[in-house]
């Protein structure tokens, strides 16, 4: 049972499992992480009360989040919401203010880089490919937390880059240079480089930026089978909200820094939810395909004005 | 199955990667930069045969010979070797760090400044030859402060660290330009055949304390390679492989600018190799990474060659070899510049 329908879109039944005073009680399990008593989940990955933000200005504070275990969990919010910081935060590219992110019951900042890098991976959203590397050279560095002075080149290494350029359907294109890839292969192989780290933890800063509907669903459903198959864990920021709720196992909403929502899709995706969180009038229905739901914005209600209608204008 | 283009030497639990090019094209500088630099000790406006040369280096040369070979030529060439060596290095190391090639220490202004140190210390404090080399290393370290102190934020950002780089290093010049106003005609002239890049004055004391000091520091470059071939990636997607960029910038900038500056300290701020060694190493190796090792000798065969032809081109006369690597060098930033802004414009 997670965040009922009935939920009024401003309540954060789940976002502070911890919490004292709350009935639910997480305990210690495995590897540090967490399991929550009421769901049964297990978190590996967890920000507790954390403040973020950039020099002097403050974009979350006392923010929690729980990522469930072999969840695919999608954030979603407005321009701005949080919702890159709080990935950030999550990767360890951005130091908490106050509170923690906690892999594996450690401290996330003071674990070494490199061992938090074999169970954590990250696809920013900012790539710069170096002059002149080629495809296979650059998933390649995807194997950097596994290797060494004396081991540098292993056979692991070789079949988790064919692995990676497998998956990512980019074998063909291995000795290409990344200079001469359109935008939709240059996102795969960024994607397959960060599968070559092999990670059971995989975090994607809106990876499906730049590329058409086609290759969306293309990189959605790499991800989805990531985790029904090998069982990986999922954070993606995503702007499209159709897409969201179709690939999430656990939705979560963000508003000006804070978490709102979170849950099962069809049970935090709600009409007065959107017009909460991103300030649109629409109708929510289920998704013919898969009856997830279907986010349509509603005819010329948007609430920024730029034709305002004729009768405000009298 | 497709070919990777990787490959390594595995011995039981050893794996260590190798490019079959970049090897190739080490071994290949090295030979031409030791080519090089033998043909310099041998050809010039005086011949010395071959034979004649091994008689010297073993003992049994005349007096004159020995002042020619053992004297003048080879200590300027093991110089321009190191400094050569130096120089190619430390423009890997910036171009990498700055993910420019235009970051390069001689055209961010480090080489400028460290003349402004050593020029300080010729000219101001009176310190003599070893005074000027304390201070061109002092120089170029304030440089490398200042610039980077004004090019962080956020992280670094390349063209805001060349922009800030070639505008301070302007402003160096024209500090330079002053002192040597300032000072009286005869230290002004020597100080000016310095300031433009010169190999005339070596000798075995400046290598003596030369060789170990950019030996060390290259050997501590070569050990930042694997690093720094992950920190040519935007920092977050160096952090998320487990690589913080900002300790190793530190550490890689320091060696750099050492490299640089000692350079600087040894044969005065010589325009252009740092900052085309590592484009044409990466050229020929076609390789990704910073291929320290490659620009390293590129660098050196570079030198060795402006030296050569700034020694004898121009007999009876000599040109300081700051001349010829700017003439040489101004065309190929021209060249570079053209290309760089075609492919931002692309």
């Amino acid at each position: 049972m997670r965040t009922p329908l009935s939920t009024p879109p401003n309540a954060r039944p789940n976002a502070r499992p911890n919490a004292p005073g709350e009935s639910r009680t997480t305990t210690p399990t495995r590897r540090g992480s967490t399991a929550d008593a009421r769901t049964g989940h297990t978190h590996r990955l967890r920000a507790d009360a954390v403040t973020l933000g950039y020099d002097r200005r403050v974009i979350s504070e006392d923010l929690t989040l729980a990522v469930p275990d072999g969840s695919f969990t999608v954030i979603v919010g407005a321009n701005g919401c949080g919702k890159s910081t709080l990935l950030r935060g999550l990767a360890r590219l951005l130091k908490p203010a106050a509170g923690a992110v906690h892999l594996d019951g450690r401290e996330i900042h003071r674990a070494p880089s490199k061992e938090v890098a074999r169970r954590l991976g990250l696809l920013p959203q900012a790539q710069v490919a170096p002059d002149g590397i080629t495809v296979a050279d650059l998933v390649a560095r995807g194997r950097y937390p596994h290797q060494s002075l004396l081991r540098q080149w292993t056979r692991d290494d070789e079949e988790a880059v064919r692995d990676a350029l497998a998956a990512t359907g980019v074998e063909d294109l291995a000795e290409r240079l990344v200079d001469e890839l359109s935008g939709g292969q240059r996102q795969r192989v960024w994607l397959a480089m960060a599968l070559a780290q092999r990670t059971e933890i995989l975090l994607l800063d809106e990876p499906t930026t730049y590329l058409d509907i086609a290759h969306q669903v293309e990189v959605l459903d790499l991800c989805e089978r990531l985790r029904a198959e090998r069982g990986h864990t999922l954070v993606a920021v995503l702007h499209d909200l159709n897409l969201a709720c179709r690939y999430a196992t656990h939705l979560v909403a963000m508003k000006d820094g804070a978490v709102v929502a979170e849950g099962a899709p069809d049970e935090v995706i709600t009409e007065a939810l959107v017009e909460h969180v991103y300030g649109l009038a629409c109708r929510v229905l289920p998704d013919p395909e898969c009856g997830t739901p279907l986010v349509i914005p509603r005819k010329n209600v948007s609430t920024v004005p730029s034709t305002p209608p004729k009768e405000e204008l009298r | 199955m497709v070919d990777l283009g990787i490959r390594a030497v595995r011995l039981g639990p050893l794996a260590v990667r190798v490019s079959a090019r970049s090897v190739l094209v080490c071994a290949l500088l090295a030979v031409v930069a030791v080519a090089a630099a033998t043909a310099a000790v041998l050809l010039g406006e005086i011949q010395v045969g071959l034979p004649r040369l091994l008689v010297t280096l073993t003992g049994g040369g005349s007096a004159f010979e020995e002042y020619l070979v053992l004297d003048s030529r080879l200590p300027r060439v093991v110089t321009a070797l190191l400094v050569g060596l130096a120089l190619g290095i430390s423009g890997a190391v910036f171009q990498t760090v700055s993910r420019n090639p235009l970051g390069s220490p001689d055209v961010i202004g480090f080489e400028t400044g460290a003349a402004t140190g050593g020029l300080v210390a010729l000219l101001v404090v009176g310190g003599g030859v070893a005074g000027a080399s304390v201070g061109a290393v002092l120089g170029g370290m304030a440089t490398a402060v200042v610039v980077y102190a004004l090019a962080l934020r956020n992280g670094l950002d390349g063209l805001r660290l060349v922009l800030i780089g070639v505008g301070l290093g302007a402003l160096l010049l024209s500090v330079n330009a002053l002192l040597i106003v300032r000072a009286d005609v005869y230290d002004a002239q020597e100080a000016g055949g310095w300031l433009v890049g010169n190999l005339a004055g070596a000798s075995w004391d400046g290598i003596g304390w030369l060789a170990p000091l950019v030996l060390a520091l290259c050997a501590g470059a070569l050990a930042l390679s694997r690093p720094l071939t992950i920190a040519e990636l935007a920092d977050d997607s160096a952090a998320g492989l487990g690589q913080r960029t900002d300790r190793l910038r530190l550490t890689a900038i320091t060696v750099g600018v050492l490299l640089s500056s000692l350079a600087v300290a040894a044969a005065g701020p010589i325009a252009f190799v740092a900052l085309s060694a590592p484009q044409i190493a990466r050229r020929l190796t076609a390789a990704s990474g910073p291929n320290l090792l490659a620009s390293g000798l590129a660098g050196a065969t570079l030198l060795v060659l402006a030296d050569h032809a700034a020694r004898e081109l121009f007999q009876p006369r000599q040109v300081p070899v700051g001349v010829v690597t700017g003439l040489v060098g101004g065309v190929f930033l021209a060249w570079l510049l053209t290309r760089e802004w075609r492919k931002g414009h692309a």
